[in-house]
Protein backbone atom coordinates (compact mmCIF):
# COMPACT_ATOMS: atom_id res chain seq x y z
CA UNK A 1 0.00 0.00 0.00
CA UNK A 2 2.35 2.73 1.24
CA UNK A 3 5.65 3.54 3.07
CA UNK A 4 3.70 4.47 5.91
CA UNK A 5 3.93 2.10 8.93
CA UNK A 6 -0.20 1.26 9.52
CA UNK A 7 -2.06 4.95 10.29
CA UNK A 8 0.87 7.15 10.51
CA UNK A 9 2.35 6.52 13.58
CA UNK A 10 5.35 4.18 14.50
CA UNK A 11 4.01 1.46 17.07
CA UNK A 12 6.06 2.51 19.98
CA UNK A 13 4.23 6.10 19.96
CA UNK A 14 0.89 3.91 19.29
CA UNK A 15 2.02 1.78 22.37
CA UNK A 16 2.78 5.30 24.57
CA UNK A 17 -0.96 6.78 23.65
CA UNK A 18 -2.74 3.22 24.10
CA UNK A 19 -1.68 3.43 27.38
CA UNK A 20 -2.94 6.90 28.29
CA UNK A 21 -6.37 6.08 26.91
CA UNK A 22 -6.38 3.08 29.46
CA UNK A 23 -5.30 5.05 32.54
CA UNK A 24 -8.09 7.85 30.80
CA UNK A 25 -10.57 5.16 30.91
CA UNK A 26 -9.52 3.85 33.95
CA UNK A 27 -9.75 7.38 35.63
CA UNK A 28 -12.73 9.01 33.91
CA UNK A 29 -11.90 12.55 33.50
CA UNK A 30 -8.74 12.99 34.29
CA UNK A 31 -6.23 14.74 32.22
CA UNK A 32 -3.66 12.48 31.07
CA UNK A 33 -0.21 13.54 29.98
CA UNK A 34 1.17 12.04 26.73
CA UNK A 35 4.08 12.96 24.24
CA UNK A 36 2.63 14.28 21.97
CA UNK A 37 3.83 14.05 18.39
CA UNK A 38 4.55 16.34 16.02
CA UNK A 39 1.84 15.68 13.32
CA UNK A 40 1.40 16.88 9.74
CA UNK A 41 -1.37 19.28 10.10
CA UNK A 42 -0.69 22.48 12.26
CA UNK A 43 -1.78 22.77 15.78
CA UNK A 44 -5.80 23.01 16.17
CA UNK A 45 -6.28 20.86 13.31
CA UNK A 46 -6.75 18.46 15.47
CA UNK A 47 -3.51 16.79 15.73
CA UNK A 48 -4.45 15.42 19.62
CA UNK A 49 -7.94 13.95 17.79
CA UNK A 50 -5.82 12.55 15.24
CA UNK A 51 -3.14 10.70 17.20
CA UNK A 52 -5.78 8.81 19.27
CA UNK A 53 -7.43 7.90 16.26
CA UNK A 54 -4.36 6.30 15.41
CA UNK A 55 -3.30 4.87 17.93
CA UNK A 56 -7.40 2.62 18.34
CA UNK A 57 -7.81 2.11 14.88
CA UNK A 58 -7.19 -1.48 13.25
CA UNK A 59 -7.17 -2.45 9.88
CA UNK A 60 -11.35 -3.54 10.10
CA UNK A 61 -12.19 -0.55 11.34
CA UNK A 62 -14.93 1.71 9.30
CA UNK A 63 -13.38 5.77 10.04
CA UNK A 64 -15.80 8.71 10.03
CA UNK A 65 -14.61 11.99 10.67
CA UNK A 66 -17.35 14.86 11.33
CA UNK A 67 -16.32 18.87 11.85
CA UNK A 68 -19.13 20.69 13.21
CA UNK A 69 -21.34 17.89 12.34
CA UNK A 70 -20.78 18.23 8.76
CA UNK A 71 -18.66 15.50 7.13
CA UNK A 72 -18.01 17.47 3.96
CA UNK A 73 -15.74 20.06 5.51
CA UNK A 74 -12.23 20.73 4.99
CA UNK A 75 -10.89 19.45 8.26
CA UNK A 76 -13.20 16.18 7.65
CA UNK A 77 -11.87 15.35 4.37
CA UNK A 78 -8.22 16.63 4.95
CA UNK A 79 -8.19 13.40 8.00
CA UNK A 80 -10.35 11.32 6.16
CA UNK A 81 -7.80 11.36 3.40
CA UNK A 82 -4.87 11.00 5.59
CA UNK A 83 -6.21 7.69 7.06
CA UNK A 84 -7.25 6.58 3.43
CA UNK A 85 -3.58 7.07 2.43
CA UNK A 86 -1.55 6.24 5.82
CA UNK A 87 -4.26 3.51 7.10
CA UNK A 88 -5.62 2.30 4.03
CA UNK A 89 -9.33 1.63 6.48
CA UNK A 90 -12.45 1.87 4.70
CA UNK A 91 -14.40 5.52 5.51
CA UNK A 92 -18.13 6.06 5.54
CA UNK A 93 -20.08 9.19 5.93
CA UNK A 94 -23.28 7.18 7.47
CA UNK A 95 -22.78 6.89 11.62
CA UNK A 96 -24.17 3.53 12.10
CA UNK A 97 -21.70 1.73 9.85
CA UNK A 98 -18.99 3.65 11.35
CA UNK A 99 -16.54 2.30 14.26
CA UNK A 100 -14.56 4.88 15.18
CA UNK A 101 -16.07 8.42 14.69
CA UNK A 102 -13.58 11.03 14.84
CA UNK A 103 -15.35 14.57 15.72
CA UNK A 104 -14.29 18.54 15.82
CA UNK A 105 -17.56 19.98 18.30
CA UNK A 106 -20.58 17.46 18.08
CA UNK A 107 -21.91 14.27 18.68
CA UNK A 108 -24.21 12.74 16.00
CA UNK A 109 -27.67 12.85 16.42
CA UNK A 110 -27.74 9.19 15.70
CA UNK A 111 -27.44 7.50 19.08
CA UNK A 112 -24.49 5.45 19.31
CA UNK A 113 -23.63 1.77 20.03
CA UNK A 114 -21.63 -0.29 22.33
CA UNK A 115 -19.54 -1.05 19.15
CA UNK A 116 -18.12 2.63 18.64
CA UNK A 117 -15.53 4.33 19.27
CA UNK A 118 -16.10 8.06 19.78
CA UNK A 119 -12.71 10.15 19.33
CA UNK A 120 -12.90 14.39 20.14
CA UNK A 121 -10.50 16.59 18.72
CA UNK A 122 -9.70 19.15 22.31
CA UNK A 123 -8.71 22.37 21.85
CA UNK A 124 -7.98 23.37 25.21
CA UNK A 125 -8.42 20.33 27.45
CA UNK A 126 -8.19 22.42 31.11
CA UNK A 127 -11.86 23.47 32.22
CA UNK A 128 -10.73 25.85 34.75
CA UNK A 129 -7.94 27.32 32.46
CA UNK A 130 -9.30 30.89 32.52
CA UNK A 131 -9.89 31.23 35.10
CA UNK A 132 -6.70 30.44 36.86
CA UNK A 133 -3.97 30.58 34.18
CA UNK A 134 -1.36 28.51 36.74
CA UNK A 135 -1.21 24.35 35.62
CA UNK A 136 0.75 23.68 39.08
CA UNK A 137 -2.88 25.35 40.32
CA UNK A 138 -5.22 23.48 38.16
CA UNK A 139 -3.08 20.73 39.13
CA UNK A 140 -3.69 20.86 42.91
CA UNK A 141 -7.44 22.50 42.15
CA UNK A 142 -8.28 18.73 40.46
CA UNK A 143 -5.98 16.73 42.89
CA UNK A 144 -7.93 18.22 46.04
CA UNK A 145 -11.55 18.74 44.01
CA UNK A 146 -11.30 22.33 44.68
CA UNK A 147 -13.94 23.28 42.06
CA UNK A 148 -15.68 26.45 43.83
CA UNK A 149 -13.97 28.77 40.73
CA UNK A 150 -16.27 26.92 37.78
CA UNK A 151 -19.53 28.09 39.54
CA UNK A 152 -17.56 31.64 39.62
CA UNK A 153 -17.54 31.70 36.11
CA UNK A 154 -21.64 29.95 36.19
CA UNK A 155 -21.76 33.13 38.66
CA UNK A 156 -20.34 35.67 36.09
CA UNK A 157 -22.53 34.79 33.19
CA UNK A 158 -26.02 34.76 35.28
CA UNK A 159 -25.21 38.57 36.90
CA UNK A 160 -24.05 39.82 33.14
CA UNK A 161 -26.54 38.02 31.22
CA UNK A 162 -29.68 37.15 33.64
CA UNK A 163 -28.80 33.32 32.35
CA UNK A 164 -26.03 30.90 32.28
CA UNK A 165 -24.62 32.31 28.56
CA UNK A 166 -22.15 29.35 27.99
CA UNK A 167 -23.43 27.71 25.84
CA UNK A 168 -20.34 25.74 24.63
CA UNK A 169 -17.84 23.65 25.96
CA UNK A 170 -19.88 23.57 28.82
CA UNK A 171 -18.24 22.14 31.93
CA UNK A 172 -19.48 18.65 33.31
CA UNK A 173 -18.54 16.75 36.48
CA UNK A 174 -18.20 13.34 35.76
CA UNK A 175 -18.75 10.51 38.41
CA UNK A 176 -19.30 13.23 40.72
CA UNK A 177 -15.48 13.76 41.05
CA UNK A 178 -13.52 15.21 37.93
CA UNK A 179 -14.52 18.83 36.79
CA UNK A 180 -13.74 18.16 32.70
CA UNK A 181 -14.46 20.20 29.33
CA UNK A 182 -16.25 18.06 26.85
CA UNK A 183 -14.23 20.22 23.91
CA UNK A 184 -16.05 22.65 22.39
CA UNK A 185 -19.60 20.92 21.65
CA UNK A 186 -22.67 22.95 22.23
CA UNK A 187 -24.27 22.36 25.30
CA UNK A 188 -27.04 20.63 23.57
CA UNK A 189 -24.53 17.59 23.14
CA UNK A 190 -24.41 17.34 26.98
CA UNK A 191 -27.01 15.34 27.96
CA UNK A 192 -25.69 13.00 25.05
CA UNK A 193 -22.48 12.33 26.75
CA UNK A 194 -24.01 9.52 29.09
CA UNK A 195 -23.51 7.35 26.03
CA UNK A 196 -23.25 2.72 25.06
CA UNK A 197 -19.51 4.29 22.97
CA UNK A 198 -15.94 4.87 24.36
CA UNK A 199 -15.47 8.55 24.09
CA UNK A 200 -11.48 9.44 24.12
CA UNK A 201 -10.51 12.93 23.93
CA UNK A 202 -7.05 13.90 22.36
CA UNK A 203 -5.46 17.14 22.67
CA UNK A 204 -2.70 17.44 20.50
CA UNK A 205 -0.87 20.74 21.59
CA UNK A 206 -1.48 20.76 25.26
CA UNK A 207 -0.78 16.77 25.28
CA UNK A 208 -3.55 15.95 27.03
CA UNK A 209 -6.06 12.74 26.85
CA UNK A 210 -9.05 12.01 28.91
CA UNK A 211 -11.52 9.74 28.05
CA UNK A 212 -15.46 8.83 29.74
CA UNK A 213 -16.36 5.05 29.60
CA UNK A 214 -19.27 3.92 28.46
CA UNK A 215 -22.56 4.54 30.89
CA UNK A 216 -20.24 7.02 32.85
CA UNK A 217 -22.35 9.36 34.65
CA UNK A 218 -21.99 12.89 33.47
CA UNK A 219 -23.83 16.00 35.10
CA UNK A 220 -23.40 19.61 33.92
CA UNK A 221 -22.52 22.03 36.60
CA UNK A 222 -25.31 24.73 37.36
CA UNK A 223 -27.29 26.37 40.60
CA UNK A 224 -30.54 25.41 42.16
CA UNK A 225 -32.16 28.66 40.81
CA UNK A 226 -30.67 28.13 37.50
CA UNK A 227 -30.57 24.34 36.73
CA UNK A 228 -28.83 23.12 33.46
CA UNK A 229 -30.62 23.63 29.98
CA UNK A 230 -29.81 21.85 26.82
CA UNK A 231 -30.43 25.05 24.26
CA UNK A 232 -30.94 24.87 20.59
CA UNK A 233 -32.50 27.52 17.77
CA UNK A 234 -35.72 27.73 17.80
CA UNK A 235 -36.73 26.26 14.88
CA UNK A 236 -37.57 22.86 13.03
CA UNK A 237 -34.51 22.26 10.02
CA UNK A 238 -35.52 23.59 6.68
CA UNK A 239 -34.31 21.09 4.75
CA UNK A 240 -35.30 18.08 6.49
CA UNK A 241 -38.30 19.08 9.31
CA UNK A 242 -36.24 17.35 12.33
CA UNK A 243 -37.80 19.72 15.33
CA UNK A 244 -35.24 17.91 17.77
CA UNK A 245 -31.52 18.28 16.30
CA UNK A 246 -29.04 20.93 16.65
CA UNK A 247 -29.35 23.54 13.86
CA UNK A 248 -26.71 25.87 11.81
CA UNK A 249 -28.15 29.20 10.95
CA UNK A 250 -27.10 30.26 7.45
CA UNK A 251 -27.70 33.44 6.20
CA UNK A 252 -29.36 33.39 2.66
CA UNK A 253 -28.19 36.66 1.24
CA UNK A 254 -27.88 40.54 2.06
CA UNK A 255 -31.42 41.17 2.88
CA UNK A 256 -30.74 39.03 5.74
CA UNK A 257 -33.00 36.42 4.94
CA UNK A 258 -31.80 33.01 6.88
CA UNK A 259 -32.37 29.26 7.49
CA UNK A 260 -31.84 27.19 9.70
CA UNK A 261 -30.25 23.75 8.72
CA UNK A 262 -28.78 20.23 10.70
CA UNK A 263 -25.55 20.58 11.67
CA UNK A 264 -25.52 16.70 11.11
CA UNK A 265 -25.46 16.08 7.23
CA UNK A 266 -25.46 12.42 7.46
CA UNK A 267 -28.68 12.42 10.00
CA UNK A 268 -30.16 15.43 7.31
CA UNK A 269 -30.05 13.40 4.17
CA UNK A 270 -30.63 10.09 5.68
CA UNK A 271 -34.06 12.00 6.88
CA UNK A 272 -34.18 13.30 3.43
CA UNK A 273 -34.09 9.95 1.56
CA UNK A 274 -36.55 9.01 3.63
CA UNK A 275 -39.22 11.74 2.64
CA UNK A 276 -38.90 14.28 5.46
CA UNK A 277 -38.80 17.19 3.72
CA UNK A 278 -38.71 20.77 5.75
CA UNK A 279 -39.82 24.24 4.75
CA UNK A 280 -37.68 25.57 2.19
CA UNK A 281 -36.44 21.87 0.68
CA UNK A 282 -38.49 22.23 -2.12
CA UNK A 283 -36.56 25.52 -2.84
CA UNK A 284 -33.29 23.97 -2.79
CA UNK A 285 -34.10 21.56 -5.11
CA UNK A 286 -35.41 23.85 -7.35
CA UNK A 287 -32.27 25.82 -7.46
CA UNK A 288 -30.18 22.27 -7.88
CA UNK A 289 -32.43 21.76 -11.22
CA UNK B 1 -9.12 29.01 78.02
CA UNK B 2 -7.83 27.21 74.77
CA UNK B 3 -6.06 29.74 72.42
CA UNK B 4 -6.97 29.80 69.02
CA UNK B 5 -3.55 30.28 67.64
CA UNK B 6 -0.55 28.89 69.76
CA UNK B 7 2.58 29.82 68.05
CA UNK B 8 5.66 27.62 69.15
CA UNK B 9 9.14 28.41 67.62
CA UNK B 10 8.83 28.82 64.34
CA UNK B 11 11.75 29.80 62.72
CA UNK B 12 11.82 30.15 58.85
CA UNK B 13 15.42 30.69 57.42
CA UNK B 14 16.39 31.89 53.57
CA UNK B 15 19.49 30.02 52.74
CA UNK B 16 21.91 31.52 55.45
CA UNK B 17 19.23 34.77 56.44
CA UNK B 18 17.29 34.24 58.98
CA UNK B 19 13.83 35.21 57.57
CA UNK B 20 12.37 34.98 61.70
CA UNK B 21 13.62 32.68 64.53
CA UNK B 22 12.25 31.41 67.78
CA UNK B 23 8.40 33.36 67.33
CA UNK B 24 6.53 31.92 70.06
CA UNK B 25 2.63 33.54 71.71
CA UNK B 26 -0.90 32.50 71.91
CA UNK B 27 -3.82 34.01 70.58
CA UNK B 28 -6.78 33.92 72.04
CA UNK B 29 -10.42 33.86 70.80
CA UNK B 30 -11.36 37.71 70.27
CA UNK B 31 -7.76 38.74 70.78
CA UNK B 32 -6.37 41.30 67.95
CA UNK B 33 -2.16 40.79 67.79
CA UNK B 34 -0.36 43.42 66.34
CA UNK B 35 3.48 42.52 64.93
CA UNK B 36 5.40 45.88 64.24
CA UNK B 37 8.77 46.35 63.02
CA UNK B 38 10.95 47.91 60.09
CA UNK B 39 11.50 46.54 56.67
CA UNK B 40 12.70 43.05 56.20
CA UNK B 41 12.35 42.71 60.02
CA UNK B 42 10.69 38.85 58.96
CA UNK B 43 6.77 40.28 60.01
CA UNK B 44 5.63 39.51 56.29
CA UNK B 45 7.54 36.21 56.61
CA UNK B 46 5.99 35.29 60.21
CA UNK B 47 2.87 35.98 58.36
CA UNK B 48 3.18 33.76 55.68
CA UNK B 49 4.56 31.17 58.08
CA UNK B 50 1.08 31.11 60.29
CA UNK B 51 -0.77 31.01 57.20
CA UNK B 52 0.13 28.41 55.71
CA UNK B 53 1.44 29.91 52.38
CA UNK B 54 5.21 29.47 53.52
CA UNK B 55 6.27 25.99 55.59
CA UNK B 56 8.39 27.06 58.22
CA UNK B 57 11.69 25.15 58.88
CA UNK B 58 11.34 24.78 62.40
CA UNK B 59 8.46 24.80 65.02
CA UNK B 60 4.59 24.17 65.34
CA UNK B 61 0.86 26.37 64.53
CA UNK B 62 -1.65 25.01 66.34
CA UNK B 63 -4.99 26.18 65.43
CA UNK B 64 -8.00 25.19 67.60
CA UNK B 65 -10.06 23.59 65.06
CA UNK B 66 -13.78 22.69 65.20
CA UNK B 67 -13.80 18.97 65.24
CA UNK B 68 -10.28 18.09 66.48
CA UNK B 69 -9.40 20.86 68.81
CA UNK B 70 -5.42 22.18 68.58
CA UNK B 71 -3.99 20.72 65.55
CA UNK B 72 -0.75 21.48 63.97
CA UNK B 73 -1.28 23.58 60.46
CA UNK B 74 2.42 22.82 59.52
CA UNK B 75 1.90 18.77 59.35
CA UNK B 76 -1.68 18.72 58.84
CA UNK B 77 -2.64 17.43 55.13
CA UNK B 78 -2.61 19.85 52.40
CA UNK B 79 -6.40 19.56 51.77
CA UNK B 80 -7.20 20.22 55.47
CA UNK B 81 -4.88 23.06 55.24
CA UNK B 82 -6.74 24.21 52.22
CA UNK B 83 -9.74 24.17 53.93
CA UNK B 84 -8.87 25.90 56.53
CA UNK B 85 -7.93 28.79 54.40
CA UNK B 86 -11.32 29.28 52.86
CA UNK B 87 -13.30 28.80 56.03
CA UNK B 88 -11.82 29.54 59.20
CA UNK B 89 -8.80 31.34 57.87
CA UNK B 90 -8.95 34.76 55.91
CA UNK B 91 -6.09 36.21 54.55
CA UNK B 92 -5.76 40.04 53.78
CA UNK B 93 -3.55 41.00 51.42
CA UNK B 94 -1.53 44.46 50.98
CA UNK B 95 -2.29 44.87 47.72
CA UNK B 96 -5.38 44.29 46.87
CA UNK B 97 -5.39 43.22 43.28
CA UNK B 98 -3.18 39.96 45.24
CA UNK B 99 -6.50 39.02 47.02
CA UNK B 100 -8.71 40.15 44.45
CA UNK B 101 -9.69 38.51 40.94
CA UNK B 102 -9.12 41.24 38.45
CA UNK B 103 -11.42 39.87 36.02
CA UNK B 104 -14.51 38.89 37.90
CA UNK B 105 -17.00 41.09 39.19
CA UNK B 106 -16.88 42.18 42.45
CA UNK B 107 -20.35 40.05 43.60
CA UNK B 108 -18.27 37.03 42.01
CA UNK B 109 -15.26 37.87 44.11
CA UNK B 110 -17.04 38.02 47.42
CA UNK B 111 -18.86 34.67 46.54
CA UNK B 112 -16.39 32.72 45.79
CA UNK B 113 -15.44 31.49 48.85
CA UNK B 114 -19.18 30.60 49.20
CA UNK B 115 -19.24 28.99 46.01
CA UNK B 116 -15.70 27.23 47.28
CA UNK B 117 -17.56 25.61 50.55
CA UNK B 118 -20.50 24.24 48.38
CA UNK B 119 -22.96 27.18 48.08
CA UNK B 120 -25.24 26.28 44.69
CA UNK B 121 -28.13 28.92 45.08
CA UNK B 122 -27.40 31.50 43.08
CA UNK B 123 -30.21 33.65 44.52
CA UNK B 124 -28.70 33.17 47.71
CA UNK B 125 -24.78 33.86 46.98
CA UNK B 126 -26.10 36.98 45.79
CA UNK B 127 -27.90 38.33 48.63
CA UNK B 128 -25.15 37.44 50.67
CA UNK B 129 -22.93 39.32 48.37
CA UNK B 130 -25.07 42.43 48.41
CA UNK B 131 -25.11 42.17 52.13
CA UNK B 132 -21.25 42.20 52.51
CA UNK B 133 -20.98 44.85 50.02
CA UNK B 134 -22.99 46.85 52.22
CA UNK B 135 -21.01 45.95 55.53
CA UNK B 136 -17.76 47.51 53.58
CA UNK B 137 -19.45 50.54 52.55
CA UNK B 138 -19.32 49.72 48.87
CA UNK B 139 -23.07 50.77 47.28
CA UNK B 140 -25.48 47.70 45.94
CA UNK B 141 -24.99 49.26 42.72
CA UNK B 142 -21.57 48.12 42.11
CA UNK B 143 -22.02 45.02 42.11
CA UNK B 144 -21.27 43.80 39.15
CA UNK B 145 -18.51 46.02 38.41
CA UNK B 146 -15.33 44.78 38.16
CA UNK B 147 -12.40 45.38 40.58
CA UNK B 148 -10.31 47.80 37.85
CA UNK B 149 -13.22 50.09 38.10
CA UNK B 150 -12.66 50.74 41.89
CA UNK B 151 -10.42 53.05 43.95
CA UNK B 152 -7.65 51.71 46.14
CA UNK B 153 -9.60 51.89 49.45
CA UNK B 154 -12.90 50.26 47.43
CA UNK B 155 -10.42 47.13 46.16
CA UNK B 156 -9.47 47.11 49.99
CA UNK B 157 -12.64 47.14 50.98
CA UNK B 158 -13.50 44.30 49.08
CA UNK B 159 -11.09 42.12 49.52
CA UNK B 160 -12.04 42.32 53.00
CA UNK B 161 -15.71 41.54 52.49
CA UNK B 162 -14.54 38.53 50.38
CA UNK B 163 -12.24 37.16 53.28
CA UNK B 164 -15.36 37.61 55.95
CA UNK B 165 -18.25 36.55 53.81
CA UNK B 166 -17.41 32.49 55.28
CA UNK B 167 -17.50 34.08 58.71
CA UNK B 168 -13.60 32.98 59.54
CA UNK B 169 -12.60 32.75 63.21
CA UNK B 170 -8.96 34.01 62.64
CA UNK B 171 -8.20 36.94 60.15
CA UNK B 172 -4.53 37.40 59.11
CA UNK B 173 -3.60 40.91 57.44
CA UNK B 174 -0.95 41.89 55.82
CA UNK B 175 0.01 45.67 55.89
CA UNK B 176 -4.39 46.52 54.84
CA UNK B 177 -3.72 50.19 54.93
CA UNK B 178 -0.45 50.27 52.91
CA UNK B 179 -0.83 52.67 50.16
CA UNK B 180 -4.17 54.33 51.10
CA UNK B 181 -4.39 58.32 51.84
CA UNK B 182 -4.91 59.07 54.84
CA UNK B 183 -8.78 59.81 55.03
CA UNK B 184 -9.35 56.39 53.57
CA UNK B 185 -6.96 54.67 55.73
CA UNK B 186 -9.08 56.39 58.38
CA UNK B 187 -12.44 54.97 57.59
CA UNK B 188 -10.80 51.34 56.59
CA UNK B 189 -9.46 51.35 60.55
CA UNK B 190 -13.56 52.66 61.67
CA UNK B 191 -14.35 49.43 59.58
CA UNK B 192 -11.91 46.73 60.31
CA UNK B 193 -12.40 47.75 63.80
CA UNK B 194 -16.31 47.73 63.90
CA UNK B 195 -16.43 44.54 61.69
CA UNK B 196 -13.26 42.85 64.18
CA UNK B 197 -15.37 43.30 67.57
CA UNK B 198 -19.01 42.86 65.97
CA UNK B 199 -17.94 39.55 64.91
CA UNK B 200 -15.47 38.55 68.00
CA UNK B 201 -12.67 37.95 65.19
CA UNK B 202 -9.36 37.05 66.18
CA UNK B 203 -6.69 38.73 64.16
CA UNK B 204 -2.97 39.20 63.28
CA UNK B 205 -2.28 41.80 62.13
CA UNK B 206 1.47 42.91 60.18
CA UNK B 207 2.06 46.67 60.17
CA UNK B 208 4.69 49.39 60.24
CA UNK B 209 1.73 51.70 60.87
CA UNK B 210 2.21 52.69 64.42
CA UNK B 211 -1.26 54.35 64.59
CA UNK B 212 -2.87 51.49 63.07
CA UNK B 213 -2.07 48.89 65.80
CA UNK B 214 -2.83 51.73 68.02
CA UNK B 215 -6.12 51.41 67.24
CA UNK B 216 -7.19 47.77 66.53
CA UNK B 217 -4.36 45.35 68.68
CA UNK B 218 -4.78 44.63 72.12
CA UNK B 219 -1.23 43.26 72.18
CA UNK B 220 1.82 44.49 70.45
CA UNK B 221 4.97 41.76 69.30
CA UNK B 222 7.76 44.06 68.01
CA UNK B 223 10.64 42.47 65.77
CA UNK B 224 13.67 43.02 64.51
CA UNK B 225 16.14 41.15 62.30
CA UNK B 226 14.00 38.38 62.51
CA UNK B 227 13.51 37.94 66.35
CA UNK B 228 10.61 39.30 68.73
CA UNK B 229 12.52 41.86 70.76
CA UNK B 230 9.53 43.47 72.46
CA UNK B 231 5.85 41.81 73.12
CA UNK B 232 3.13 43.53 75.76
CA UNK B 233 0.06 45.33 75.63
CA UNK B 234 -0.33 47.78 72.78
CA UNK B 235 -0.72 50.60 75.18
CA UNK B 236 2.13 49.49 77.29
CA UNK B 237 4.58 49.02 74.62
CA UNK B 238 3.88 52.09 72.56
CA UNK B 239 4.31 54.31 75.73
CA UNK B 240 6.92 52.88 78.23
CA UNK B 241 9.39 51.49 75.20
CA UNK B 242 11.79 49.36 76.78
CA UNK B 243 13.74 47.89 73.86
CA UNK B 244 16.18 50.54 72.25
CA UNK B 245 14.50 49.61 69.08
CA UNK B 246 11.54 49.70 70.22
CA UNK B 247 12.20 53.48 71.52
CA UNK B 248 13.50 54.24 68.26
CA UNK B 249 10.47 53.17 66.47
CA UNK B 250 7.94 54.37 69.05
CA UNK B 251 10.07 58.50 68.33
CA UNK B 252 9.96 57.90 64.73
CA UNK B 253 6.61 58.88 64.34
CA UNK B 254 5.77 62.20 63.25
CA UNK B 255 3.98 64.57 65.69
CA UNK B 256 1.34 66.58 63.52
Amino acid sequence: MTDYNFAYLDEQTKRMIRRAILKGLAIPGYQVPFASREMPMPYGWGTGGVQVSAATLTPDDTLKVIDQGADDTTNAVSIRKFFEVTAGVTTTENTTEASVIQTRHRIPEAELRDDQILVYQVPIPEPLRFLEPRETETRKMHALEEYGLMHVKLYEDISQHGAIATSYAYPVKVEGRYVMDPSPIPKFDNPKLEMSAIQLFGAGREQRIYALPPYTKVESLDFEDYPFEATKADHACDMCGAENSYLDEVIMDDQGSRMFVCSDTDFCAGRQQAGHLGALAAVNAEDAA
Amino acid sequence: MTPLLKVQNIAKFYGNRIGCRDVNFDLYPGEVMGIVGESGSGKSTLLNCLAGHLVPDDGAVLFDTRTDGLKDTVTMPEPERRMLGRTDWAFVHQHARDGLRMNISAGGNVGERLMAVGARHYGNIRSDAIDWLGRVEINETRIDDHPTAFSGGMQQRLQIARNLVTGPRLVFMDEPTGGLDVSVQARLLDLLRGLVREMGLSAVIVTHDLAVVRLLADRLMVMKDGHVVETGLTDQVLDDPQHAYTQLLVSSVLQV
